[in-house]
Parts: structure tokens; C-alpha cells; sequence
């Protein structure tokens, strides 16, 4: 399917001797939103970190199987590609606290040693932080340090950062659990806009949020893939008990 | 438990009384030796002091040019051994804490931190004199690296232990490579800290003078070559210190005078510097 973004064979995660993502299957589409949802533990994370290769950071954690991006299995490719390629948005906002609003936008340049123009650099930033819905906000403070910001605008000075790269994928690992309610509800209303230009895979442990902003959701129980469907069939008639007894608060 | 309590109240303001006390006691010794050398040591210090090398015996004026530039000379060379090698040393231990190399390497640093100086000049004698058949500053300079590496290191690594993983993360995924994360986030970001071990490390190895004793040796004479014995700001003090002449006595308070203003004005240019520098995490 010429379709899909993402499409994960036999993928499994471990720890050691941990194995925390079990043989999973998933197939993601163009411009899609997906919420991956279910208990702490159940390998959402490890599986997302999977996609772009950072979960191999980890000393002693290996992988399994294949994930394709375009049709390309980033296992044969480059890691350090392969998350050029893939934006990620993590739990802690995560400017470069040494380097001002401007040149965390566009750090992804500056600090692999790509030669942008002045000019070039302008447009990327103004565009990357008019798609993050901070434009407004910095574009008079574009110098100062970007720690400086709320917890939102830090998060959202993330998005930007990842957007200015321009890749076509966004993952993003718990993106509002480190956030206030308001700062919370302009990240997802951000979630809506972007899905023009990206496909976004979120990570959540909050079920509301996984039914407000995605397409499809993702269950994870246990480290399998319990189920994957529309976001609305999943929460008024899901098929499987355990998502089921999930999205009704029976475990957490 | 009631009629306790104002014997507790009691103890409680003694304890504070007496940490208080000590507090104060242990900032008396560095006042007095501070009061005490700039009355003995100011006096003698004039332009003629700064730019003229020790007078023989008996002839009056004389200065300490020679260790002056002898000392700036010997440490700017151990600086320039030592922090390449001490902060990519740090860099390692830092990121790899787990491994077996960084436990020994650790371990090592540990011991050559508590290893005597005078020791490090031995090692430095019968590496670099020894060999070259001379004494020379550049025997001097490699004592005095191996004396600032232990501290480089460890401020290094301890700096950077204090920078969360989420910053290596971000730079990790947007694909940079792990050279460039280092040089470009990691250590920048741990700048002012790396920064106040390497002025840290300058001030103490300035007045040494066990490991300059018979590498670096001393000379009377002004000289930059660093295939020649060569003088220094402590190893001056101890030789004319000890010396029975009383114009000697007052370059010997000059120059301490002196080493202790630049270990002073290192001091607090480091803390400045820090907190300039200090990012935001």
C-alpha cells in the first residue's frame, strides 16, 4: 500500500532478557494521527523508540524484526539517518538550554554541521514556530535563551524543532504529561493542525487524550499489540475484552 | 516528655552555637596568613620587582621576572597537556560509567590524586630528565600535568553527570551524530563547571614546588626555553626563603605576595566566570 508511512514485521523490544514489546504488527497510513495508549510497562514507549532507533541507546537494550519506513526497513538503514528522518517529541520538553529560541529551532542544522543561509535559517524558523502555534508569542524574544519559556511553549519550541527538519513523521513520547491542563489543551490542539503536513504517533497514558486527538489508536497490554483501530470504534465498541476492561477503568 | 523539651530547645541552640563557632574558627588561619604576607610582601613589590631578575648577594633591588615567567610558562605547557587529555578522560567516565575501563581508569585517578607531589617529580625525573640528560621546564611542566589531571577529570565528569540524558536524547534524535553531540550540546552545556576545574586545577599546581625541585631545577637567569631548567614562583620563595640573607628573605615575601594574589584572583575569576557562564537547565 503506497499508503503507509510505517509498517512494523515481527517487531519485539527487550531489556536484557526483558522482552517488553512482543511480535508486533501495525500498519500506519500518511497523515495520520495514532494514539498508542495502554498500562505503564506495556511497551508503548519501547515500541515508539523502536521506530526511530533510539531505544538501542540504551545499554543492554536490543530489537527484533522489522520496522519500515517508506518500505525501507531502518534497521538496514543508518541510525543516525534514520532519526535525522524522524522527528521525536519527548515526555520533558528538552530545549538546548545553551542555545537561544532561534538556534533550538534550527539545531537540527546547526548542530549536524549543515551550512543554512541567514535567510534560509529566517524562514525556517518563522515557519517551524507558526506550525508549533508559538510564533506569536517569541518572535520578539527569538534570542533569549529557550529555557527561559513556560513548560507549553518549551514543548512546543520541541515540536518546532522537530518540524524544522521537515520529516514526514512526528513521534512523540508522552508529550503533555509533564505539562499544566492549559498548556496540555494547546499541544493537542496542535496535534490537529499538523496532521496536514505529518503523520504523528503519540504515546499517552491518558485515554481522553488518545480519543480527543487521534485518528486510529493503538492498545498496548503487556507488550502486544492487543488492538488497532478507529479511535471512535475502540472507545464505543471495542473488540477485545482487555481493551474493554482498559478504556472502562477496570486496571490502570 | 513535657519538662524535656527545654532541655531539647536547649541542645538544639548549642548544637547551632557550636557549628556557628567553627564556621567562623576555620576562616581565621587563611586571614591571618593573608594579612601577614601582604604586610610582608607588599612592600617590596614595585615595577622594578615585576621586571628584573634576583639581584646577587649583596647588591641591592632585584625582582623575580624570571619565575614569573618561568611559573606562566611551565603551567600554560601542563594546561596544555593536561586538559585535552583530562577532559576527554572525564568525557569517557562520564558516559560510561558501567564499563570496566572506567572503573580502573577511576580507580586510578583516585590514587594519583592522593599520590605526594614530590613523588610525581620522581616519576617526571626519571621519565623526562633522565632521558633528555638535562633538566628542563618541560620535565617540570609534565610533573605538574600529572598533578592537574585528577582534578580535571573529575570536574569534568562530575559536571557533565549532573546534565540530564534528555539533552543527549534531544540532540540524539534529530540524528546527530554522537562526536558532534559531545562537542556541540554535552559539552558546552557543562562549560562553566568544566571551566572552574581546569582555573581550579591552575591554581593549585602554581605553588607547587616538590615536583619542580629536580625537574624544572630553578635558574637565576631569565630563560624561555622550555629544554632548560627553569625557575618558578615557589620553587624562588623556597630558595631564598631558606637562604640566610636578608634582602632574599624580602624577595622570597614578595614573591608570596604575589602567588598568593594570582591563586586569590584565580579564585574568584573562576567563580565569576561560573556564574556567568552557569546555564539553566
Amino acid at each position: 500500500m503506497e499508503n503507509t508511512i510505517v509498517k512494523a514485521e515481527n517487531y519485539n523490544g527487550y531489556f536484557g532478557d526483558n522482552h517488553v514489546v512482543k511480535d508486533v504488527n501495525i500498519s500506519i497510513n500518511k497523515n495520520e494521527v495514532i494514539a498508542v495508549m495502554g498500562p505503564s510497562g506495556c511497551g508503548k514507549t519501547t515500541f515508539l523508540r523502536g521506530i526511530n532507533r533510539m531505544h538501542e541507546l540504551i545499554p543492554g537494550a536490543t530489537s527484533k524484526g522489522k520496522i519500515l519506513l517508506d518500505g525501507e526497513n531502518v534497521y538496514d538503514m543508518n541510525a543516525i539517518y534514520v532519526r535525522y528522518k524522524i522527528g521525536m517529541v519527548f515526555q520533558r520538553p528538552n530545549p538546548f538550554p545553551n542555545l537561544s529560541i532561534y538556534e533550538n529551532v534550527v539545531a537540527g542544522y546547526m548542530l549536524n554541521g549543515l551550512k543554512v543561509s541567514k535567510a534560509d535559517k529566517d524562514v525556517i524558523v518563522e515557519r517551524s514556530l507558526t506550525s508549533a502555534a508559538l510564533w506569536k508569542e517569541v518572535k520578539d524574544s527569538l534570542h533569549k535563551k529557550g529555557t527561559f519559556l513556560s513548560g507549553g511553549q518549551q514543548q512546543r519550541l520541541c515540536i518546532a524543532r522537530a518540524i524544522a527538519m521537515q520529516p514526514e513523521l512526528i513521534l512523540f513520547d508522552e508529550p503533555t504529561s509533564a505539562l499544566d491542563p492549559i498548556s496540555t489543551s494547546s499541544v493537542e490542539a496542535l496535534f490537529h493542525e499538523l496532521k496536514a503536513n505529518y503523520t504523528l504517533i503519540i504515546v499517552t497514558h491518558n485515554m481522553q487524550q488518545a480519543a480527543r486527538v487521534s485518528d486510529r489508536t493503538a492498545f498496548f497490554y503487556m507488550g502486544e499489540l492487543v488492538e488497532f483501530d478507529d479511535t471512535k470504534q475502540m472507545f464505543t465498541n471495542p473488540a477485545d475484552q482487555r481493551t474493554q476492561n482498559y478504556i472502562t477503568g477496570r486496571f490502570s | 516528655m513535657e519538662p524535656r523539651i527545654g532541655i531539647r530547645n536547649f541542645k538544639s541552640v548549642l548544637f547551632k552555637s557550636v557549628i556557628i563557632f567553627f564556621a567562623f574558627v576555620i576562616t581565621i588561619p587563611l586571614i591571618i596568613v593573608l594579612l601577614y604576607i601582604i604586610k610582608q610582601g607588599i612592600t617590596q613589590v614595585n615595577w622594578h620587582f615585576l621586571t628584573h631578575v634576583p639581584a646577587p648577594v649583596g647588591e641591592a633591588g632585584g625582582g623575580i621576572i624570571n619565575a614569573l615567567v618561568g611559573s606562566f610558562i611551565m603551567v600554560g605547557v601542563a594546561a596544555i597537556i593536561a586538559i585535552p587529555v583530562g577532559m576527554m578522560a572525564g568525557i569517557y567516565l562520564s558516559e560510561n560509567p558501567r564499563t570496566k575501563l572506567a572503573y580502573y581508569s577511576g580507580l586510578c585517578v583516585d590514587i594519583l590524586q592522593g599520590v605526594p607531589s614530590i613523588v610525581v617529580g620522581i616519576v617526571a625525573y626519571f621519565w623526562v630528565v633522565k632521558p633528555l640528560g638535562t633538566f628542563s621546564a618541560l620535565s617540570g611542566s609534565m610533573a605538574l600535568a600529572i598533578m592537574m589531571l585528577p582534578i580535571v577529570i573529575r570536574s569534568t565528569e562530575q559536571t557533565l553527570n549532573l546534565l540530564p540524558d534528555s539533552l543527549k536524547e534531544a540532540a540524539l534524535s534529530l540524528g546527530v551524530p554522537y562526536h558532534r553531540v559531545i562537542i556541540k550540546v554535552i559539552v558546552p552545556c557543562g562549560f562553566a563547571g568544566i571551566l572552574s576545574g581546569i582555573t581550579l586545577s591552575i591554581a593549585r599546581v602554581i605553588g607547587e614546588t616538590a615536583p619542580l625541585l629536580f625537574t624544572a631545577l630553578g635558574n637565576s637567569y631569565l630563560s624561555v626555553s622550555l629544554t632548560k631548567p627553569m625557575e618558578s614562583l615557589p620553587h624562588l620563595i623556597f630558595t631564598y626563603a631558606t637562604s640566610p640573607y636578608d634582602d632574599w628573605h624580602n624577595l622570597a615575601w614578595g614573591a608570596s605576595f604575589i602567588l598568593l594574589m594570582f591563586v586569590l584572583i584565580l579564585n574568584i575569576v573562576t567563580k565569576l566566570l561560573t556564574r556567568k557562564w552557569k546555564i539553566q537547565l
